[in-house]
């Protein structure tokens, strides 16, 4: 603070030749002049305020989108996101009008249709019948990652969803009420954590393993959340410790507001930045999950297609038809990436210590 | 605009028996665990409140004032902190017997607080029409649209300009000042009987803290309601309340009248802290303070805890714990000689 202020450099108060010296100098060398201008600021808030003038104020919410826009990584995460998500859920039904392929139809005569490669007739010659070509069982490929980048989306944020419902109550029911509730619900966490997450989901796909392909996506989504919600508990508590101390706080307890209340409507919404940020990182983590267990032959059952298993049936083939490995392969990295850019962004965004900027 | 203040009071009073105690504070003890050991924050603290008067607490940081409020109203944090005796009747029950859910009723109705960091005690999530209508809906029953309107003239009540448009901004979006006045117009959304002002003005411009005293007097007057106003500056109670009581390491120091303790202090540490204001109409000199820093309430000493830094100590001091005496009617003080300093507080001249 001192420092800020502007000093009277000593060679100012020499005497100049010629001159009679004032006899008192005012200041001296080193000397701090005060300009008061915290009173000044002071009055012009009252008399503004009094005025009823609205001092405008940025919102948090305005903020940060500001600065996320600023992030070029993070927009081009954005719009990449956005681009497939729209593909995923339209393209599969655009392809099926224009050329009636359906992502799991098997043409009669397979042997000439088995893997074609892209933009590519039977024949030889040029055509946009199949942009990605075809796979081994004759099925369009561009209809397949699209219908896949559904489920691997579908999967990534359902399985996100249930992270938030239970990681963020649990989360902040544990470090609201605190002392031996919040000691053995979080012990209960790490015990779940010390197990080998990929394990678990194997055992539960496996123990209730379905009948029909949709039921095995459908526990995929039961098995991938009910795990993914350990760290998102641990995040929420951590935040949820530190706010409960804050003023607000103790000021709704002595309003007689009841404990759940405070919880979910006082508290929960004040981590919702980093519960964001983790959120939408636990997206790709979760797909990338999916995609593993696909791999294995644990997740989604042709006739239905994910990422994972397009990879998988592709790589059985991949020195003869690169292309049934490469396109899914790359669909999907390029989402994760993005989906990373994205998380990245909003952590920059959200975190106050970057406000800086 | 105080004139306007009043205008748009529309608080019925509730004086209904002004000779009653509303509240009475009977050997409050509140102790917390600590790993330095027990720490007593409030030790045997006792003090009547009748209605519509106006009770200071006064001490430095740490002596207890706002454990003994938190305690009034059973917020203190559990663990570490315990009650560990006393009674707190308010309107003749007693708070600490009473059902945790009964107290929420009473919390925020009957008892209401408001705190020293007007920054932090509102919610930065939330609109400020949200945080007013909360209270009225959960204590009042009133629907939506009638908590709505109730929060936009408490918020003309305090005297927040174009309250209609400001009630739906949110917290950062106002002044300190502004969002003190917030807090008063939530503490007194529901009429309570009882308020109670943690350092209300701390963290303010000494601008804005004359007006928000002055508004809390304005309320105080038309309300009725009581007063408990805890600060650790002698000049903001000065003359805004009808008691004081002045703490030092959890234990009631001196008791009485505002105008008998200013004008006739019976107790050292009184007038160590009533020398240490400073004297705008005194020359520029060195300011006074007592000597030496608060004790270490997990770690007090065997007598006297002012002992250390009282300029009067004898030997008994450092050995004996001091007696509580009454030097008259409603003028207690603890300390061996309480007596003397009374009688050399009459000879000495005051302004």
């Amino acid at each position: 603070m001192h420092d800020d202020r502007p000093t009277i450099p000593g060679d100012l108060d020499k005497p100049e030749p010629g001159l009679t010296p004032d006899p008192a100098p005012s200041y001296r060398e080193g000397d701090v002049i005060h300009t008061a201008p915290e009173f000044a600021i002071a009055e012009a808030d009252v008399l503004a305020a009094e005025r009823g003038d609205v001092i405008p104020g940025t919102s948090l919410w305005r903020d940060a989108w500001r600065r996320l826009l600023k992030n070029r990584l993070a927009v081009f995460g954005m719009i990449v996101v956005g681009i497939i998500t729209v593909a995923s859920v339209t393209g599969p039904l655009i392809i099926k009008q224009l050329t009636g392929l359906t992502p799991d139809y098997i043409p009669t005569d397979v042997a000439l249709l088995r893997s074609i490669p892209p933009l590519m007739a039977p024949d030889g010659s040029f055509s946009w019948t199949h942009p990605m070509g075809t796979d081994n069982q004759g099925r369009d490929l561009l209809a397949r990652v699209l219908q896949g980048g559904q489920i691997s989306l579908m999967v990534g944020i359902i399985a996100t969803l249930v992270s938030l419902l239970i990681g963020v109550s649990y989360g902040a029911v544990a470090g609201y009420l605190g002392g031996r509730i919040d000691n053995l619900m979080m012990r209960a966490v790490d015990v779940l954590y010390s197990l080998p997450y990929i394990i678990i989901v194997i055992v539960l796909l496996s123990v209730f393993r379905s009948q029909t392909a949709r039921g095995q996506v459908v526990l995929l989504f039961v098995a991938l959340g009910s795990v993914s919600w350990l760290t998102m508990a641990r995040i929420v508590r951590g935040q949820v410790l530190s706010l409960k101390n804050q003023e607000f706080v103790l000021a709704a307890r002595a309003t007689g507001v009841s404990t759940p209340r405070i919880i979910f409507r006082h508290i929960v919404p004040n981590t919702l930045g980093p519960v964001i940020v983790y959120a939408t990182l636990t997206i790709p983590t979760v797909m990338l999950t999916e995609a593993f267990l696909s791999f294995l032959g644990f997740g989604v059952q042709p006739p239905l297609a994910s990422w994972g298993s397009l990879v998988t049936d592709g790589i059985q083939n991949i020195g003869i038809f690169p292309w049934q490995l490469v396109f899914p392969g790359l669909t999907m990295a390029l989402t994760l990436f993005s989906l990373n850019f994205l998380g990245d962004g909003l952590r920059d965004a959200l975190d106050p210590q970057m406000r800086k900027l | 605009m105080r004139s306007q203040i009043i205008a748009n009071l529309k608080f019925k009073y509730r004086v209904t028996n002004t000779n009653g105690n509303l509240l009475e504070v009977r050997d409050l003890r509140t102790y917390f665990d600590t790993e330095d050991g027990e720490v007593k924050a409030v030790d045997g603290i006792s003090f009547q409140l009748k209605r519509g008067e106006t009770l200071g607490i006064v001490g430095e940081s740490g002596s207890g004032k706002s454990v003994t409020n938190l305690s009034i109203i059973r917020l203190i944090p559990s663990p570490p902190g315990r009650i560990v005796s006393g009674q707190v009747l308010f309107d003749g029950k007693d708070i600490l017997a009473l059902k945790e859910a009964d107290v929420r009723r009473i919390r925020g109705r009957r008892i209401a607080m408001i705190f020293q960091d007007p920054m932090t005690s509102l919610n930065p999530f939330m609109k400020i029409s949200r945080q007013l209508m909360e209270i009225t809906q959960l204590h009042l029953g009133h629907t939506k649209s009638q908590a709505y309107s109730h929060a936009v003239e408490m918020l003309e009540t305090v005297g927040i300009p174009d309250a209609r448009s400001r009630v739906d901004n949110y917290p950062h979006e106002f002044s300190g000042g502004m969002r003190q006045r917030v807090m008063i117009a939530m503490a007194l959304s529901c009429e309570p009987e009882l308020l109670i002002a943690d350092e209300p003005t701390t963290a303010l411009d000494v601008t804005i803290q004359a007006q928000i005293l002055e508004l809390i007097k304005t309320l105080k007057r038309s309300t009725g309601a009581s007063v408990i106003l805890i600060t650790h500056d002698l000049g903001v109670v000065a003359g805004m309340t009808d008691h004081l009581i002045v703490m030092y390491a959890g234990k009631v120091f001196e008791q009485a009248p505002t105008a008998e303790l200013f004008a006739r202090p019976g107790n050292p540490y009184t007038k160590g802290l009533l020398r240490s204001v400073p004297d705008p109409t005194a020359q520029q000199g060195e300011l006074y303070q007592i000597p030496g820093s608060p004790p270490d309430v997990a770690h007090l000493p065997a007598g006297c805890p002012f002992a250390p830094r009282c300029q009067r100590a004898a030997d008994i001091c450092s050995h004996e714990f001091p007696p509580f005496v009454q030097l008259t009617a409603e003028h207690f003080s603890l300390c061996h000689f309480a007596d003397e300093v009374y009688e050399e507080s009459r000879s000495e001249v005051r302004p």
